[in-house]
């Protein structure tokens, strides 16, 4: 068979043992301005300590761009590069396809360099998608997309995106005194999607701040792997999701414990499920109700018992009878799917 | 020669061979050894790319040859490869080119070196493949080069300048070069292509210094400006830009050197113009029937000329108005429009208008005329007509600030 895709060598990433042997460098430090308890700051910091100074990183528009790269004060110690909201698929494979052609020619220096583009929700599930949707299909980059998905546009101040949750008030849909209910869309499936839609592609996961060690190590094999890969991280964020900062790292817990924000990753087309998700499907531990998760919130706190029924019910749905709970949302059979009355 | 027929060999150097514009982009990027380019379908830019694929696919030419899912991304991958130090060449055609804009917009802010290809087409709707300006004027006011060109030898010549401009240390601003859709991407002509050994001299590799985005140069590239810093930067691209009309002369006097053809002006030619008493002007390709048409009012004894525009950006005010204050009536026939401008008319008029107000010379009338909009033919009567007001104005005789020609009634 002709070998039509030349694949270069990835850097060699392997996975931190535990907390106290990951490296002490840090290579996203002071100097950022984003909101106390912004777990997407965090991601940004564990996945530069991740991947190394060995890195090109390149940010699309929204809270992670606006926030961390005042000028004269840029927290990025790896080089940085703005990129458009919907070019992160783009700026990735800019990137790489360069490195890639320059080294092959001999203009560049040959040694394996990782290339991350991250973007938020609403420029990775939105905007960006038909380019992230592009990048991953070609084998022949290496290059990882990063999506941080604190489910709204946080930057423009809390507006609905695709990746937003059933029901929750967002500048953009918020409840008033005929509709309580003014975002009535389910959150889009990104990380099942990119999965399913891209068989070249080699890695895919769903990863959490409150699960740091296990997030890096993930990014690590996203990068390590070769070709182009997909992580997405569900990023509480204190400001949109409208709770004391403090629980940050419990709201994340809750997302994976609640069953709503299942950890899982597609390494060469094996789905595993990771973490507390695998521990919940295998009956170990059981899952808690959504209400713990919702309460906490106050872009939930108009919810009726009938709102939070409805939530639950949707996502026990994913967990029963979805093809593979969580990841794949294909039924066997159909069954009528009605939203609470107004 | 793969993909151009060669007609003859001349002293082992120069080949000669019989080309479209749209294939003489492609050699020029072959030549230049473009290390990134991405193609997206339009007609009728699009020829260039198929060219291009043919070259990588018979070994010609060695790229990464990317094949983008929209122009939006189109251009922000070569934008990204060259913040990564690749030479990059991109392109595309009328909404094509819109489709692009949001990455049209900071490529030059970015200050990344693209050279892209216009081939110019009307803007939907309702759809037409013809030519038209406004695709590529759409970016005048953003910081690119815009340069048109109205011959396949011209297209050639200008991409290796416009790489040699653009990715000199002192500019750093993106080049497109205009082609008019179907009669210069799709015409052939007889081309002489220089030697790699011509263009190794002439062209230097692509350095990015100290912008590189490269783990031994870790800089952050375009953080937050906001009220602090962003007019301090606007101010800088402004002054790479005024720095790019002497660049462009240098490059053009070396261009006559090392390839032994010259061009005169880079940034205007002039036709016909030494004794004349009014000039008609234009863009692109309708230089043929302009000339055509003088050549015929010559022998009725009517002293015509003919300026044809090539850089639009950066626009050569003073020369311009020096040159124009010499006739006694000037007609601009644009195929543009510029909805709402000044007296209605087109982008061009409006800016010869602007140039002369404040050059130093005598200041003739300025007619415009719109003209050959989605492809539409201008002849040979029409460019009679034209001349016929222009100089009725240069008698004294008040005629209307902006004509359509060639118009059904
Ligand atoms: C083309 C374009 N449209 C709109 C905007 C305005 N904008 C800036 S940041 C932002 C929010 C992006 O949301 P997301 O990608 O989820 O990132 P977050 O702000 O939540 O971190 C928007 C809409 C923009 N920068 N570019
Ligand atoms: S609004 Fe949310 S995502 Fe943005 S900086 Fe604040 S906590 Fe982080
Ligand atoms: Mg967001």
């Amino acid at each position: 068979m002709a070998t039509v895709v030349k694949h270069d060598p990835t850097q060699a990433l392997d996975p931190f043992k535990s907390v106290k042997k990951l490296p002490l460098e840090e290579y996203f430090t002071s100097g950022h301005r984003t909101c106390q308890g912004c777990e997407s700051a965090l991601l940004m910091k564990l996945m530069a300590k991740a991947a190394g100074p060995r890195t090109i990183v390149l940010g699309s528009t929204g809270c992670m761009y606006v926030a961390n790269t005042t000028y004269y004060s840029t927290s990025w110690v790896v080089p940085w590069m703005h990129t458009q909201l919907g070019s992160s698929g783009s700026a990735a494979l800019g990137t790489a396809a360069a490195l890639k052609v320059l080294m092959r020619k001999g203009k560049m220096k040959n040694e394996p360099i990782n290339v991350i583009a991250f973007c938020g929700d609403g420029g990775g599930a939105d905007m960006g998608i038909s380019g992230i949707s592009a990048t991953l299909t070609h084998p022949d980059y290496n290059c990882l997309i990063l999506m941080y998905d604190n489910e709204s546009y946080a930057n423009t101040d809390i507006q609905l995106s695709g990746s937003t949750p059933w029901g929750a008030n967002t500048t953009f849909s918020t409840p008033g005194k005929v509709k309580r209910i003014m975002h009535h869309r389910w959150k889009k499936n990104m990380a099942g999607m990119m999965a399913a839609g891209h068989p070249e592609c080699k890695y895919v996961s769903t990863i959490s701040m409150s699960y740091g060690l296990h997030a890096m190590n993930s990014m690590r094999k996203a990068l390590a792997i070769g070709g182009p890969t997909f992580v997405h991280s569900l990023d509480p964020c204190p400001k949109g999701w409208d709770y004391d900062p403090y629980l940050s790292h419990e709201i994340g817990e809750l997302a994976v414990n609640t069953g709503v924000w299942p950890l899982y990753e597609i390494e060469n087309g094996v789905l595993r499920l990771t973490g507390r998700t695998q521990q919940i499907a295998a009956g170990k531990i059981r899952r808690q109700p959504v209400r713990d998760y919702l309460t906490k919130q106050g872009r939930f706190a108009h919810f009726t018992a009938d709102d939070t029924d409805y939530f639950q019910s949707k996502i026990d749905e994913m967990w029963t009878k979805w093809l593979y709970p969580g990841v794949i949302p294909f039924r066997k059979e159909i069954e009528a799917d009605s939203a609470p009355a107004e | 020669m793969a993909i151009a027929t060669v007609v003859e060999q001349q002293k082992g150097t120069e080949e000669t061979a019989l080309i479209t514009g749209s294939e003489a982009i492609a050699v020029a990027c072959k030549l230049a050894d473009v290390d990134v380019i991405t193609a997206y379908p339009i007609r009728p830019y699009d020829t260039v790319m198929q060219y291009i694929c043919k070259l990588v696919a018979n070994g010609e030419m060695d790229c990464e040859y990317i094949v983008a899912e929209g122009e939006h991304s189109q251009f922000e991958i070569v934008k990204h490869a060259s913040a990564a130090g690749a030479r990059v060449f991109c392109g595309s055609s009328g909404v094509g080119w819109m489709y692009a804009m949001e990455a049209l917009t900071v490529t030059p802010a970015l200050r990344i070196p693209m050279i892209a290809m216009v081939g110019n087409r009307a803007l939907d709707d309702p759809g037409a493949f013809g030519v038209e300006h406004n695709d590529a004027l759409a970016v005048r006011d953003l910081g690119w080069q815009l340069v048109w060109v109205d011959n396949a030898q011209e297209a050639l010549d200008t991409a290796l300048i416009a790489y040699r401009v653009a990715e000199d240390r002192r500019i750093f601003l993106p080049c497109a070069i205009s082609c008019d859709g179907a009669f210069l991407t799709h015409s052939q002509a007889v081309v002489k292509i220089p030697s790699q050994e011509q263009v190794n001299k002439f062209l230097p590799r692509y350095n990015r210094g100290d912008l590189l985005l490269h783990p031994d140069n870790p800089i952050t590239v375009a953080p937050q400006g906001n009220e602090d810093w962003v007019m301090e930067i606007r101010r800088q691209n402004y002054a790479a830009i005024e720095r790019s009309y002497g660049v462009i002369k240098e490059a053009y006097a070396e261009f006559e050197k090392i390839f032994g053809r010259s061009y005169g002006n880079p940034f205007f030619e002039e036709y016909m113009t030494s004794d004349a008493d009014i000039v008609l002007m234009g863009m692109g390709t309708l230089s043929t029937p302009v000339k055509v048409a003088i050549r015929k009012m010559r022998d009725e004894g009517k002293k015509v000329g003919f300026v044809r525009m090539r850089w639009f950006r950066p626009f050569a005010a003073e020369d311009l108005a020096k040159c124009l204050s010499r006739f006694k009536a000037v007609g601009v026939i644009d195929r543009d429009y510029s909805m709402g401008s000044p007296y209605n008319s087109g982008v061009l008029a409006t800016e010869v208008r602007t140039a002369l107000y404040c050059g130093s010379g005598a200041k003739p009338p300025v007619l415009g005329f719109i003209a050959g909009l989605g492809g539409r033919e201008v002849t040979v009567p029409d460019v009679e007509k034209i001349t016929a007001s222009v100089q009725q104005a240069a008698q004294g005789k008040t005629q209307p600030l902006t004509q359509w020609i060639g118009l059904r009634e």
